[in-house]
């Protein structure tokens, strides 16, 4: 006989769950006009996401509010872990998704716009990202990675180009294998362990002194896999250029700042306990791992002859640098990868926007890409403010001072040498003058080439609106005037990550 | 106002750079003149304001930029910066007005506004990272006029440049976070401010390498051998005015950060590595000069000379006395006028022949009189010939370390004697004999618009070879307190020989005399 199981509704904290229910509920709703009403325009679907999103934030606002003063709050069978981590990564994943989404507000009509679903499968994309990164238990950070993952497979697919289907076809194999690895890493840890809990984990492991250190080498591989992939560290990077590719500017955008965001966090929850540990051989892989994938990918996105795939690459590149921080390990360090992705975020939603903005339906003849080199050809002379615009993100991505990814960098480099890491460091500030090259690659065309045809300028601005351009002056002054938010937010996000306990 | 001069003089250019875009081309030179008169006016009245008994640091601006790491705004001018500030001042000023009649002039004037903003931004940056920020920055510009209004590799040129740099300075960064995170271990609080770190004493240890990660960033700008390779490109396929810019300001930013970062904050590490950095010096000197006899392009050997000089610089820095440092100090100067005036005047007969080979000339003194005075003069300067301004600092820095050593100064004595042989030889092809070719016998002299720029360069290298005091008093002065600081902070029994006690010793101005 089963004695009924009494569990009281304010123990379960429901409130935790609220930022994640939102999206899901603007999805349903959206998929509910749809029922009644079809045909209508992509503006009232993309306006209905912003609202919730701007719900969402200010759910986060309050989540935020209540940690500072409470701190770490669990949830629904302490299933839910709302710390500092999850807050600033749900920040950054809903804030990039706000401006991402209104991205879809192009001068030219996309065939995925038309369907309400896109809009709908975005918000429940976002939902199962604030899942994975508001949890330590395995198996809701597996349900929420699929949710996310599925739910983006299909918003490349609906591209609707040839290119498209391969980039999903291509993402969606490489991720269900990275399920598969992830799924078998959780199994070797439970195994060990008992727990799915990532914490549970790290206390049992700790109270047997690492005896079984095969094992949890087993389930670390696996693990380190899965994130790779996910991360696109190199290895597991091979879809991504040709992701990038295939999606549209805006979505390879996405692609490039909120489910790595996402990733970073899990990463930081479950391989900083490793990492002190003393585990040594995981050091050492994780070491390798970072330097291989900053240098590789800066070295073949020497020779791109495609700006878009050019940042594919970097943003690899840029993932290596920040991978770094999980091998640091220190407050510093885990807090310079809150503020680099931030910074970051901005940045990259300028570059992306700017592609955007330059999309064309039709090729001429001399371009072999959508957004080949030759395309940017003496845009200085056509269409000046938009070139000194992405030249600004250029030299941001390059990591020149005064521009935001100069800070992320500084403070980057400066954990690695208060964490010791000296060589790493140095490695770190090489792989920023090799990147140095293909970001000036960019610049010499736009500014020093003559333009290959004549054309006004056009066709930079081909797929512009008033919204687009919003976008791009609010991340220009965003990256040009970091440094006078960079004080605030520092302290904000060191704050945050301290009182998480990282 | 004064309170603010510093910012005032970083930022106006700038300012004016943005506003630019609004102007009209065909009045935009008119635009950049009236622009580049105002910041000069104003470098002159912080000259005026500047009180020259004062050592340390003037015009102190400071303002918190991001507390929570130690990274403030702030600036100050001493001796040592003052007249390099002046100097860039002046250099747009005559850089914009003597432009010849270029394409898109107005990018162009709006890109040396941008540039001049980052080069006065360097040298009164009191703030390691605010410092850097300018370092950097000051390669976008460069990049740009080398890249869109150089010579036919242009675009190599300009990449090689910036790569170059950019390399050497993210060493150099790294070596600054290192030392923020030294004076963090230290002192329990983060900074980047250059005086606080001046009162740092590290052991000599770590003063070794970190002078050495500082040391590959100043060196490529410098550029010192083996580092050099990118500069005689720079200067070939640069624009006139991006050689005379590059020549005469920004090369001095790594000799200038020599002296305001390497030698106070690493006096140890500056002594131990003194040998060393002399014989490249000497090297560079001595070698380029050669490299310079062997050209055929009149620019390459104005370029080759100039590397050379910065040698002497060089030497005269790590002469680590106040003879030595003021000596290089005034040499910057003098090598900024000098070179800048060179690479002007080789500009002045490309425009007319649109060549710079120097067996594409001869007999020209007869074609072009004036242009053949001004040039000989400059030469003669360039040479180092005595009651030029370029003797001044060329006999303080060998004299500065003639008391290091009597054999390597000698060795860099004899450099001289190999530039008066390139120049001379260069000049001899170019200005005497008969005119050999046709097309040089109608060339047209210097007209009013290149005389405006070269008469300024000509007055100052005679006045301050004759009388330098007024420039070399406050330069003095702040290299006394500079080898003072470095005398207290050394630790090694070898440095703190070698580093004079200023202090101890009544400087007798009568050496600084000996200039004339």
């Amino acid at each position: 006989m089963l004695s009924p199981v009494n569990v009281s509704l304010e123990s379960l904290n429901l409130m935790t769950l609220a930022p994640m229910i939102i999206p899901i509920v603007g999805a349903l709703l959206i998929l509910i006009i749809d029922i009644f009403k079809g045909g209508l325009d992509k503006t009232l679907y993309v306006m209905i996401s912003i609202l919730f999103l701007l719900l969402d934030f200010i759910a986060l606002l309050n989540a935020g509010g209540v940690f500072a003063k409470d701190g770490i709050m669990l949830g629904v069978f302490d299933v839910m872990l709302i710390d500092g981590l999850a807050i600033l990564s749900q920040y950054i994943i809903v804030g990039a998704s706000i401006f991402f989404i209104a991205l879809a507000l192009s001068k030219k009509i996309f065939h995925e716009y038309s369907y309400p679903e896109f809009f709908a499968l975005f918000l429940f994309m976002i939902s199962g990202f604030q899942f994975m990164v508001a949890s330590d238990n395995l198996i809701l950070i597996f349900v929420g990675l699929e949710t996310a993952s599925l739910a983006l497979y299909t918003l490349i697919a609906l591209h609707n180009r040839d290119k498209s289907f391969e980039a999903a076809v291509k993402y969606f194999t490489m991720g269900a294998l990275a399920a598969g690895l992830y799924s078998f890493g959780s199994m070797v840890f439970y195994a060990l362990t008992g727990s799915i809990e990532i914490n549970q984990i790290a206390t049992v492991l700790a109270a047997n002194e690492y005896a079984d250190i095969g094992y949890v080498l087993v389930a670390v591989v696996f693990m380190l896999a899965s994130f790779g992939f996910k991360l696109s560290l190199v290895p597991f990077h091979t879809w991504t250029p040709d992701v990038y590719e295939g999606s549209s500017a805006a979505m390879a955008g996405y692609m490039s700042i909120v489910p790595k965001i996402a990733a970073f966090v899990v990463a930081m929850r479950l391989f900083e306990f490793l990492i002190h540990s003393n585990v040594v051989w995981l050091e050492v892989v994780l070491y390798a791992m970072v330097v291989i994938t900053m240098t590789a990918a800066n070295i073949w996105a020497l020779v791109q002859s495609d700006v878009k795939r050019m940042l594919a690459y970097s943003s690899i590149s840029h993932a290596g640098f920040v991978m770094a921080a999980i091998l640091i390990g220190t407050t510093q360090s885990n807090s310079a990868l809150f503020l680099y992705w931030i910074l970051f975020s901005f940045t990259n939603l300028g570059s992306f926007t700017m592609l955007w903005m330059s999309r064309q339906k039709e090729l001429p003849g001399y371009q072999k890409s959508d957004h080949s080199f030759e395309k940017f050809s003496g845009m200085i002379k056509t269409s000046p403010i938009a070139a000194v615009v992405m030249a600004i993100f250029m030299l941001s991505l390059a990591g020149l001072p005064p521009f935001a990814l100069f800070w992320g960098k500084i403070y980057m480099i400066s954990s690695a040498v208060t964490g010791g890491y000296t060589v790493l460091a140095l490695i770190m500030a090489l792989n920023s003058a090799i990147a140095g090259y293909y970001y000036i690659k960019l610049i010499v065309f736009m500014f020093m080439k003559e333009p290959v045809v004549d054309s006004n300028g056009e066709v930079y601005v081909g797929n512009a609106t008033t919204a687009t351009k919003a976008i791009v002056g609010f991340s220009l002054i965003g990256t040009i005037f970091a440094f006078v938010a960079l004080n605030p937010i520092l302290e904000f996000v060191t704050t945050y990550v301290y009182n998480s306990g990282y | 106002m004064l309170d603010h001069i510093l910012s005032i003089l970083i930022f106006f250019p700038m300012v004016a750079g943005i506003f630019g875009f609004m102007v009209h081309k065909d009045s935009m030179r008119a635009y950049g003149v009236a622009v580049g008169v105002i910041e000069f006016s104003l470098s002159l009245w912080l000259w005026f304001a500047f009180d020259n008994n004062v050592s340390g640091m003037q015009f102190m601006e400071h303002l918190p930029l991001v507390p929570a790491f130690g990274i403030n705004y702030i600036l100050g001018v001493d001796g040592i910066s003052l007249f390099i500030i002046i100097l860039a001042a002046f250099f747009t000023m005559i850089g914009i007005a003597s432009l010849p009649d270029t394409k898109d002039v107005k990018n162009m004037i709006i890109t040396l506004l941008f540039l001049q903003m980052t080069m006065i931004g360097v040298f009164a940056a009191l703030d390691a990272i605010v410092f850097y920020v300018f370092w950097e920055l000051s390669l976008v510009p460069m990049l740009y006029i080398i890249g869109a209004w150089g010579g036919p590799r242009r675009i190599y040129a300009s990449i090689k440049f910036f790569l170059y740099t950019f390399t050497g300075s993210l060493v150099m960064l790294v070596g600054m976070l290192f030392m923020a995170y030294f004076f963090y271990q230290a002192t329990g609080t983060w900074s980047f401010a250059i005086l606080d770190w001046y009162r740092l004493i590290l052991p000599e240890s770590f003063q070794l390498w970190l002078f050495a990660a500082f040391f590959v960033g100043f060196a490529i700008k410098v550029p010192m051998f083996p580092f050099h390779t990118w500069l005689p490109y720079a200067h070939g396929q640069a624009p006139t005015i991006g050689s005379v810019i590059l020549a005469a300001i920004l090369l001095k930013m790594g000799t200038y950060a020599f002296i305001r970062f390497s030698l106070p904050l690493f006096p140890d590490a500056s002594v131990y590595f003194m040998y060393p950095i002399a014989i490249i010096a000497i090297i560079m000197i001595i070698y380029t000069a050669m490299v310079a006899y062997a050209q055929k392009d009149v620019k390459q050997v104005v370029a080759y000379s100039s590397v050379s000089h910065m040698g002497v610089i060089v030497l005269g820095t790590f002469a680590l006395n106040v003879e030595g440092i003021s000596g290089s100090v005034f040499l910057m100067l003098a090598h900024g006028v000098v070179s800048g005036a060179l690479f002007l005047l080789v500009g002045v007969i490309y425009e007319r022949r649109h060549t710079k080979m120097m067996d594409q000339f001869g007999g020209l003194a007869k074609v072009m009189p004036r242009y053949a005075t001004i040039f000989g003069l400059m030469m003669m300067a360039s040479v180092g010939m005595p009651l030029t301004i370029n003797f001044v600092g060329e006999f303080l820095s060998l004299l500065g370390f003639y008391q290091q050593s009597h054999i390597l100064t000698l060795l860099a004595g004899i450099a001289i004697i190999v530039g008066a042989i390139y120049m001379l030889a260069a000049y001899k092809k170019m200005f005497f004999g008969e005119v050999t070719i046709e097309e040089n016998r109608n060339l047209p002299d210097v007209n009013k618009r290149e005389l405006l720029a070269l008469i300024p360069l000509a007055m100052i290298t005679i006045w301050l070879g004759i009388y330098p005091k007024p420039v070399l008093g406050p330069i003095n002065n702040s290299a006394e307190a500079v080898v003072q600081l470095m005398h207290n902070k050394a630790t090694s029994e070898e440095a703190k020989l070698r580093i004079p006690n200023v202090s101890g010793v009544v400087i007798s101005k009568t050496s600084m005399k000996e200039g004339h």
